[in-house]
């Protein structure tokens, strides 16, 4: 906590009202990290979801944008999946699972990163998992049919 | 504050790195339901997540209860051996944690 609490003193020197804030204990470091869009994870279509994360909501297709995701998922409690784009000025990530009851499943701001997500995620059942990289203030997608034989979502 | 949750692993190629983290978190959904009391467990997720390279902010994200539990997160960035890379997440609840590794 201290070791944190230095670096972030030390990245907020220059903007002395941050500094002062975090000395005054006003701010804690982790306030840095930007709020969860709430009403993106709650949307029940698509549209919803990108407009909450991503700030436009319609995506078009585009063979620029990769979804690895295996065929058949044994165990949908566990589905691992990759998202990457070659485009130049990607600049966010969203991954979407049509068949789940609140389709947004994660979103990313890449500000030094490359467009490249690796993660592993749940579905209830088979559908198409969606993959959305905005670029220039476009969003683009490519989507994935993934079939559930044990769906990861219940108890 | 959870100590000792993330494991990182990074290893560059060329002049880029591959960064993966393991995280130990249970990502409750809010659905499941407690078999020996028959109520809901609640809801606690990791819900934000930020990685940095030598201090500064390359990507941030959001996570619903649909990752995983267990959460495993790879993502690339441009950095060289002997960089350090910090990853911090914080769940629904406030509890959060925060890990540095070397890229090696």
């Amino acid at each position: 906590m201290q070791a944190k609490r230095r670096v972030f003193l030390k990245g907020s020197l220059a903007a002395s009202a941050v500094g002062v804030a975090v000395g005054a204990g006003l701010l804690t470091p982790r306030t840095v990290l930007a709020a969860w869009p709430e009403a993106a994870y709650k949307a029940k279509d698509a549209a919803g979801a990108l407009k909450g994360a991503l700030g436009v909501d319609s995506a078009t297709d585009s063979a620029d944008v990769t979804v690895k995701a295996p065929d058949i998922a044994e165990n949908g409690a566990v589905v691992p999946i990759t998202i990457e784009s070659k485009m130049a000025g990607a600049e966010m990530i969203a991954m979407l699972v049509d068949g789940n009851e609140m389709p947004l499943v994660c979103d990313f701001t890449m500000t030094g990163a490359q467009a490249y997500i690796s993660t592993r995620i749940r579905m209830g059942k088979t559908s198409n998992v969606v993959g959305v990289v905005k670029a220039g203030g476009k969003l683009y997608q490519a989507k994935k049919e993934v079939k559930v034989t044990i769906g990861g979502c219940g108890g | 504050m959870a100590t000792d949750t993330i494991k990182i692993r990074a290893s560059v190629a060329g002049d880029v790195a591959e960064v993966k983290c393991l995280i130990k978190h249970d990502m409750e959904t809010g659905q499941r339901v407690d078999k020996a009391t028959g109520n809901k467990v609640p809801a606690k997720f990791i819900n934000e997540i930020s990685a940095s390279v030598n201090g500064k902010e390359v990507l941030t994200g959001h996570m619903s209860v649909a990752v995983s539990k267990n959460p495993y997160l790879a993502f690339k960035v441009p950095a060289k051996s002997g960089d350090a890379v910090k990853v911090t997440w914080k769940d629904n609840t406030g509890d959060t944690d925060t890990a540095e590794e070397k890229i090696g």
